[in-house]
């Protein structure tokens, strides 16, 4: 019935009893139940209700604001105004440049002014028009080359040069060499115009502040919020405030979605908390659609130039990639995406010689961040259609094409990233077989000959597209670079057989709270079901740094591994006692400890802890982790792109091509992904059915377009999601070949497999209809304009968003070159050996 | 002072049949059933997503019907019976579609499942062998962004099936 399909490697573990069985999440019933509680369905006695009141302007000075007569209404609070919170603060330490309530200037249309805490949100509306703010109306630049453009107008001191947020320059092994040896070079322009994550929960949270005059701080404060990132918030509310992290909580209750729309610290959680300081009772903000599409943190619209050199017999010899990224107002994420834009070209396809020069631009428009694939889906679209269109000048099949540059397993790639396990071959070999690519292109080169028969084809025309992908399982570098563990997890264990797993982690859907119930499962032989769990709760739970990069299972799954063992070990040590039988010989499963060698000799889970907590007192053990040294070159800007495993995704898009409409409809998508082991195959499934919608959304649907400097379309009426009627059927593929440092094998489903399916698309489209359009998402009307001006098979003159950036020249930063030969070897492990060594290769597992 | 509370803003005792429930709710009468199911009567399995009648987490059954209740006012539905996603579950006893959702893994997030529940019961109420593709019409006005649609689609298959007293598996 599902079709989800497995290949698996063979023989390569014990059998599981937990790992790789499909079984509900450990929070489903909660959530078919309407049990489970969202920050918006907090509710506590005295609440009030808050509200942000932003920039009607893209960009204007502030003159004066005038918040008397919100502050007469009757049941106004509170209003707080820029000057209340004066410190400036940012997700990423090298760009803290947000206030929470704007300090002289506004900076694009919803950037938050003043904050206002009621009774009631109707009293809100009333309040809200009775602030009175006078702006004096700046410039707005609105585009990647507006910004170039006008120096002048500078929108973020953070730009040391214009509105440069971010240059950087790098070149890795011999690139003019590496062009000179090519038989064909070939240059190509795309824009990836970006989008926003559209979480269907929208932002919410609730502040609690409990004044105690004995505590020299004057109290604590509490603060639930609809956030992938509790930890950061954590920090952040700390600086801005000016109140120690001892001092605050902030729990991430059950969340609606993320996608990383939830992943910076934001006003409205800044603003909700000091409200309540002012006012003694709880705030609540709950944003408003539009305000999610206005706080955006979306995927930037990004430029991209390609120049790449091949050999006649398709092998790749050098690389070329310029990227431009429209960052909106603020920093955000904004030079880690920088970074990504350029890093894992190299981890797809084996390159000799690598140039990446990277440029994030201050527009006047809401800020961009990470979204899913963050910073590496444009790049992956452009040059997946690039590597389209060199395979088809050099009259090789796309497949094969691809299929003569994978980057091989256990190797370096040549800016100096470590790559383990990689089963890319495999993917890519799994969806040409299933969606018979082969067998397509015989059919359509056949019926190209055949020319009767195309006078009487219909408006119709049908093509297939393939393109292969990396992810990251986890950044190999923290946000904030320290020795501290990534990810940590304690486990307690009650004398009635009970179990408590703590950890930082934050499930946002994607079933992290059910990964580390089967991990701990699997390792102490009981039930997921039997298992406790508290999450993402500061002051419960140890640090796990937050569900970005794609990190929680293979981190936070090792460092549950690692504190279960601890336990398993004291378990196993009072059975032994208690059984007669060596510890080698035991083994865990079902609920009961037994002799590996008599089966019949079994001590139950429960019996076991109430023998070891007499030996050793309370058991309670944690675990921690930490990716593995050694990953990444030694060149400043090396901590991006480098991550203790890479997921490999392939994807075949079936596309019919209305050419009288320009209407695309995608028909079927084929999907590939090398997740190492699915820990759940359920769930697994279905991130790669998620990552191929969104992908699907990405590539047809979904305008972030400004008017006048507003968002033209801030709903989700007319900012298309694409529904039941729209999506794609999804054929998944899991293919699993264990990964040696991943839990049990495991490496990530939640962002690679988005990546794969808009170029996918894109040429699917090119192999429809002959014509290639360049620029995601491809509407009907792009594509009815390239069929009328380009007819049949040739290109079109480049629409405004493709024509050349022109580059500054020099680029304003300093060229670093790298070759991997210079970097000093590290001993034990990272030097792309395949290591038994396994889990002890990693550092600070313990 | 200023005082918002203009007439209008009175709240009007009504009543509301509810999950098999007859209350009492003094609700402001511009208010949406939304909001007084969330606000005033504590019932926060129903959804928001964007109060304009675009998303469908707010889905509710009016009389077995599945209606938008961000676009509806509650004066509108004292007659009906309102059935939201706490009444789906009778006597401690799920759905079959609570039962296949969870087990095939088609709530993930979970924020948008409610709606897609009622309106999933309201098909297998008026149909009991929907065809794929009768399935996805009926769900049209439900977003998700996390599931990629699949997995719901098996799951409504699954617990048509299971109402069938077909394969339970």
């Amino acid at each position: 019935m599902t079709k989800q399909q497995r290949v698996k490697a063979e023989n390569v573990h014990p059998p599981y009893k937990v790992i790789g069985t499909p079984r509900p999440k450990v929070d489903a019933y909660s959530k078919v139940t309407g049990r489970a509680l969202y920050a918006d369905d907090i509710m506590l006695p005295r609440m009030l209700y808050g509200r942000l009141v932003r920039s009607p302007h893209p960009h204007a000075r502030i003159l004066s604001i005038d918040v008397r007569r919100a502050l007469e209404l009757q049941g106004v609070l509170a209003v707080i105004t820029g000057e209340d919170l004066p410190q400036k603060f940012g997700i990423l330490p090298s760009s803290q440049d947000e206030y929470a309530l704007a300090i002289d200037k506004v900076r694009y249309v919803g950037d938050p002014v003043v904050a206002i805490a009621a009774l009631d949100p109707d009293i809100l509306d009333e309040a809200v028009k009775l602030i009175q703010i006078e702006y004096e109306v700046l410039p707005a630049l609105m585009s990647i080359d507006e910004a170039l453009a006008h120096p002048d107008v500078k929108i973020n001191d953070e730009a040391r040069t214009g509105n440069i947020h971010k240059a950087v320059s790098y070149e890795f092994g011999e690139v003019e060499a590496g062009f000179a040896e090519a038989d064909y070079i070939r240059e190509d322009w795309f824009y990836y115009e970006g989008n926003n994550h559209a979480p269907i929960e929208e932002h919410a949270c609730v502040a609690n502040w409990e004044p105690n005059p004995s505590d020299p701080v004057g109290g604590k404060l509490t603060l639930w919020s609809s956030t992938q990132t509790p930890h950061y918030v954590h920090r952040e509310l700390s600086k801005v405030l000016g109140m120690p992290q001892s001092h605050i909580r902030v729990i991430a209750p059950d969340v609606g979605g993320g996608f990383g729309g939830k992943s910076d610290p934001f006003s409205h959680e800044i603003c909700a908390a000091e409200l309540s300081r002012r006012t003694g009772r709880p705030v609540k903000i709950t944003c408003t659609r539009e305000e999610v599409f206005l706080i955006h943190r979306g995927r930037h619209p990004v430029k991209m130039w390609i120049k790449t050199g091949v050999k006649r017999d398709g092998t790749l010899t050098a690389m070329h990639f310029r990227s431009f990224l429209d960052g909106g107002a603020y920093g955000s994420y904004g030079i880690a995406t920088t970074y990504y834009t350029g890093a894992l070209q190299t981890v797809t396809y084996k390159l000799p010689a690598y140039k990446f020069e990277g440029m994030r631009l201050f527009t006047n428009k809401p800020p961009c961040g990470p979204k899913r694939g963050h910073g590496t889906t444009q790049p992956r679209y452009a040059v997946e259609v690039h590597m389209d269109k060199i395979a088809h000048d050099l009259g090789i099949d796309p497949f094969e094409f691809r299929r003569h540059n994978l980057i091989e397993p256990y190797t370096r790639t040549i800016n100096g990233l470590r790559i383990t396990s990689c089963a890319l071959g495999e993917c890519l070999d799994q969806v040409v077989e299933r969606s018979g690519w082969k067998e397509f292109r015989l059919a359509k080169q056949s019926a190209a000959l055949d020319h009767e028969n195309s006078q009487a084809e219909t408006t119709i025309k049908r093509g297939l597209g393939l393109a292969a992908s990396s992810y990251i399982c986890g950044a190999g570098k923290p946000i904030y670079w320290n020795d501290l563990p990534h990810s940590a997890v304690q486990i307690r264990l009650d004398r009635g057989g009970g179990v408590t797993v703590y950890c930082g982690a934050t499930d946002i859907g994607q079933g992290s709270t059910s990964v580390l119930a089967y991990v701990v499962a699997e390792e102490l032989g009981i039930q997921p079901e039997q298992i406790h769990l508290e999450t993402a709760d500061t002051a419960l739970t140890p640090v796990d740094l937050g569900s970005y990069s794609s990190r929680v299972t293979f981190m936070a799954g090792n460092a549950a591994i690692a504190a279960a063992r601890k336990l398993k070990d004291q378990l196993f040590e009072a059975a032994a006692t208690h059984l007669h039988v060596a510890v080698e010989r035991l083994h865990a499963a079902e609920g009961v400890i037994f002799d590996e060698n008599d089966p019949g000799v079994t001590l139950s889970f429960a019996k076991a802890v109430q023998a070891a907590e007499a030996r050793f007192g309370a058991l309670v053990a944690a675990g921690s982790y930490a990716p593995p040294e050694g990953i990444h070159g030694d060149y400043k800007g090396a901590g991006v792109g480098p991550s203790p495993a890479y997921s490999y995704s392939t994807c075949v898009a079936q596309a019919a091509v209305d050419v009288e409409t320009g209407e695309v409809v995608v028909e079927k998508l084929w999907l590939a992904h090398d997740v190492g082991q699915a820990i759940n195959p359920l769930l697994v499934a279905g991130q790669v059915e998620g990552g191929a919608y969104m992908g699907y959304g990405e590539a047809l649907m979904e305008q972030q377009i400004f008017r006048k400097g507003r968002h033209k379309i801030p709903s989700l009426l007319d900012y298309k999601l694409a529904t039941t009627l729209d999506t794609p059927e999804i054929e998944t593929i899991l293919v699993e070949i264990p990964d040696q440092e991943g839990p049990f094998g495991g490496k990530e489903a939640g962002q690679g497999p988005l990546n794969p399916v808009i170029p996918a698309i894109a040429n699917a489209v090119y192999d429809a209809i002959g014509i290639r359009i360049d620029e995601v998402p491809i509407t009907p009307d792009k594509v009815l304009k390239a069929l009328r001006a380009g007819g049949q098979g040739k290109g079109v003159g480049p629409r405004p968003t493709l024509v050349a950036t022109e580059a500054p020249s020099p680029w304003p930063t300093r060229l670093i070159s790298w070759q991997p030969e210079a970097m000093k070897p590290v001993p034990g492990n990272g030097n792309g050996q395949h290591s038994d060594a396994g889990m002890a290769a990693k550092r600070g597992v313990s | 002072m200023l005082n918002a509370r203009k007439e209008i803003k009175l709240r009007q005792l009504i009543t509301l049949h509810v999950n098999g429930e007859r209350c009492e709710v003094a609700v402001l009468p511009h208010h949406t059933l939304l909001e007084v199911l969330r606000e005033d009567m504590g019932l926060t399995g129903t959804k928001h997503g964007c109060e304009l009648g675009e998303c469908g987490a707010c889905t509710v059954l009016i009389d077995g019907i599945p209606m938008l209740s961000c676009l509806t006012l509650p004066v509108e539905v004292q007659e009906s019976e309102i059935t939201t996603i706490e009444g789906l579950e009778q006597h401690g006893k799920l759905h079959p579609l609570q039962e296949t959702f969870a087990e095939l893994g088609a709530a993930q997030c979970g924020y948008c499942t409610p709606g897609f529940l009622l309106s999933g019961a309201a098909l297998l109420h008026t149909n009991a062998q929907p065809t794929r593709e009768q399935i996805k019409e009926a769900l049209a006005g439900n977003l998700c962004r996390c599931t990629g649609y699949t997995k719901i689609y098996e799951a409504v298959e699954a617990a048509a099936k299971r109402i069938q007293g077909g394969d339970a598996s």
